[in-house]
């Protein structure tokens, strides 16, 4: 390569452009918009393949080969399908909010140090931490929406779910806080777990997780296993389930948006918090 | 705004200090450097040195122990946002975002200090241009050459058109062709005014391209000035070093206290001497072991430079 460059290349002590902190935050964003345009099909497929197998076996298979007693523990008369359409929402914004972030990012901060490109952008870190979890809320609350028609129009003649929308703030501000909740605990797990043992991450958080997570029925049915019932609460995700539920079922028994709300808000708020001070500290040495 | 003064770069027994497992590592110990607008100015010295953990201070990643530094006049720890506006950073790692193209890569650093989209892109397109990357513009930057890769992250880090421009080790890694390229483009960014602050363990490197240096090791800077003020205030004399299978014949005891001659090391069977006036000397060195009857193994004759200069100032090889 020959040098020929023209003036006005380098340095400008009064550049055109006032950079804002507002502006460079959006901009980040956009990136990840752009990323995930580029990634979207192989991110979705993957995302919407387990909930699409769940219901096909167990809302349509099961109930034509005579399964079809499956209530979820419901009871009422409620169909199976009825219980599984918040929790496989549910499940699947928590695990997309999880999913968007901790491995990236584990990338990023380990894999040739790639996050600095981003560290020197004129922002403070902890708002590119806020910024990440924003992204992986995005990407969980896309998530969300592509399951819900799918697990809502799968099923076998007779065991449709009976879902209908009474309270629509409910309903957004369920999914909102619960994706950004998600989100921010992939920040966190992303930060602070060895990517070397990241395989640990599946076996022992995230499974149990899932499956304990009142996915396959609502957390009141778990009254005849008390101590299930109560070992569950510690799980976020059941909040976020049973938030769906009282917004997408409420005929099915749910807990008090008292309960519910007042975990997913100050989860949010609270997992926002600590994620950004952790990922602050491992981004600046 | 606040107004930024001629020194673009500023420290003030700058120290860091990591905490490991065996206890306290200090990384920087005490570093002062003033770099004005304009200049080109070097941290020399062998790995491990700090040079690294200096500039990582100076671009706001890493939080000082103790002591102040200030880039345009914007405290690296109280105004971090101020400062990450004016500089661009190359790192040593290829840093770039392999999620995006190189063109994107430079786009979205643009849109990230303020360029609208539109902009953006234009402006990465001139820097492709510029670079001689026009052809690799929708590739991986993980798929460039490490010369392209290296040229791509300058590009980036001048999308914004920084105050200060802070390169660590840019041309580790690369081989000679690459190297000289990348020192022609460095030379032509300083002539429209650009500051530029590397880092390199390259000598040859630092004499070729820094109006000033910093010599540093160990966390410290041993000097500061321009080469040739290095070699005049350093006493960059010619070195010999002769080693022998034995011990340094006794007839040179006496060598320190002639004229010409500023220093004497022995070391083991290794005598190393640091003169004004080497005619001769080399072959007076080995005719004295073969008159002690010990065979010389090794011996060497480095003219006046910066390694004679590190060499003078912590009496070991560079390269140690």
């Amino acid at each position: 390569m020959t040098s020929t460059l023209p003036k006005a290349l380098a340095a400008d002590p009064e550049p055109a452009v006032r950079v804002t902190v507002g502006r460079t935050f959006l901009a980040m964003l956009s990136r990840e918009v752009r990323v995930l345009r580029k990634n979207f099909v192989a991110t979705f497929v993957r995302v919407l393949l387990q909930p699409l197998l769940f219901v096909f076996v167990f809302a349509y298979v099961l109930p034509k080969v005579g399964g079809g007693a499956m209530t979820g523990g419901a009871g009422g008369g409620t169909t199976f399908s009825t219980v599984l359409v918040p929790g496989l929402v549910g499940s699947s914004i928590f695990m997309q909010g999880i999913m968007a972030i901790v491995f990236p990012l584990m990338m990023e901060l380990n894999w040739q140090r790639s996050i600095t490109d981003r560290a020197l952008a004129p922002l403070p870190i902890p708002l590119l931490a806020i910024e990440k979890i924003v992204a992986g809320g995005l990407q969980a609350l896309i998530a969300g929406l592509l399951v819900f028609p799918c697990v809502l129009f799968v099923h076998a003649g007779g065991q449709g779910p009976d879902v209908h929308v009474s309270n629509w703030p409910l309903l957004i501000f369920v999914c909102v806080f619960g994706s950004l909740l998600s989100a921010s605990g992939g920040l966190l797990m992303g930060t602070v777990i060895d990517p070397q043992k990241a395989q640990m991450l599946f076996g022992i958080i995230l499974m149990p997780l899932s499956m304990l997570g009142c996915v396959y029925y609502p957390w009141a049915a778990l009254e005849h296993v008390r101590w299930l019932q109560i070992v569950s609460l510690a799980n976020p995700m059941v909040f976020l389930n049973e938030g769906l539920r009282a917004a997408l079922t409420p005929g099915v028994e749910h807990m008090h948006f008292y309960v519910y709300g007042t975990v997913i808000l100050v989860g949010t708020v609270l997992m926002t918090w600590l994620a950004a001070r952790k990922f602050t500290q491992r981004v600046l040495t | 705004m606040t107004p930024t003064p001629e020194i673009a770069v500023k420290t003030d027994d700058l120290r860091k200090t990591y905490a490991g497992p065996k206890g306290d590592v200090p990384a920087v110990r005490g570093i002062d450097l003033d770099v004005r607008r304009g200049e080109f100015f070097g941290l020399l010295g062998p790995n491990g040195a700090g040079k690294s953990t200096t500039i990582g201070m100076l671009t706001t990643l890493v939080k000082p122990t103790s002591g102040k530094a200030s880039v345009c006049g914007f405290d690296v720890v109280n105004d971090a946002v101020e400062v990450k506006r004016r500089i661009g950073m190359v790192s040593q790692n290829n840093t770039l975002d392999s999620e995006l193209t190189a063109v994107e890569n430079l786009e979205f650093r643009g849109r990230f200090f303020g360029l609208g989209p539109r902009a953006a892109r234009r402006r990465a397109e001139e820097l492709l241009e510029l670079f001689g990357l026009t052809d690799r513009r929708d590739g991986n930057p993980f798929e460039l050459s490490g010369g392209q890769a290296k040229r791509l992250m300058i590009g980036r880090a001048l999308v914004h058109r920084p105050e200060v421009l802070f390169l660590d080790e840019p041309t580790a890694g690369l081989d000679p062709q690459n190297r000289v390229n990348l020192w022609d483009l460095l030379r032509d960014l300083q002539s429209q005014g650009q500051t530029i602050l590397l880092t390199t363990h390259y000598m040859e490197e630092a004499e070729v391209l820094c109006d000033r240096l910093a010599v540093v090791d160990h966390g410290e800077v041993l000097a500061r000035g321009t080469v040739a003020e290095l070699k005049d205030s350093a006493g960059a004399d010619t070195v010999i070093t002769v080693s022998y299978d034995g011990d340094v014949p006794a007839k040179l005891d006496g060598l320190a206290a002639r004229d010409g001659i500023s220093k004497v090391e022995v070391n083991g069977g290794q005598v190393r001497v640091f003169s004004t006036a080497p005619e001769g000397l080399l072959g007076e060195l080995v005719s004295a072991g073969a008159a002690a009857g010990v065979n010389v193994t090794d011996a060497s004759q480095l003219r006046p430079s910066l390694e004679t200069v590190f060499l003078n100032l912590t009496g070991r090889d560079y390269r140690d």
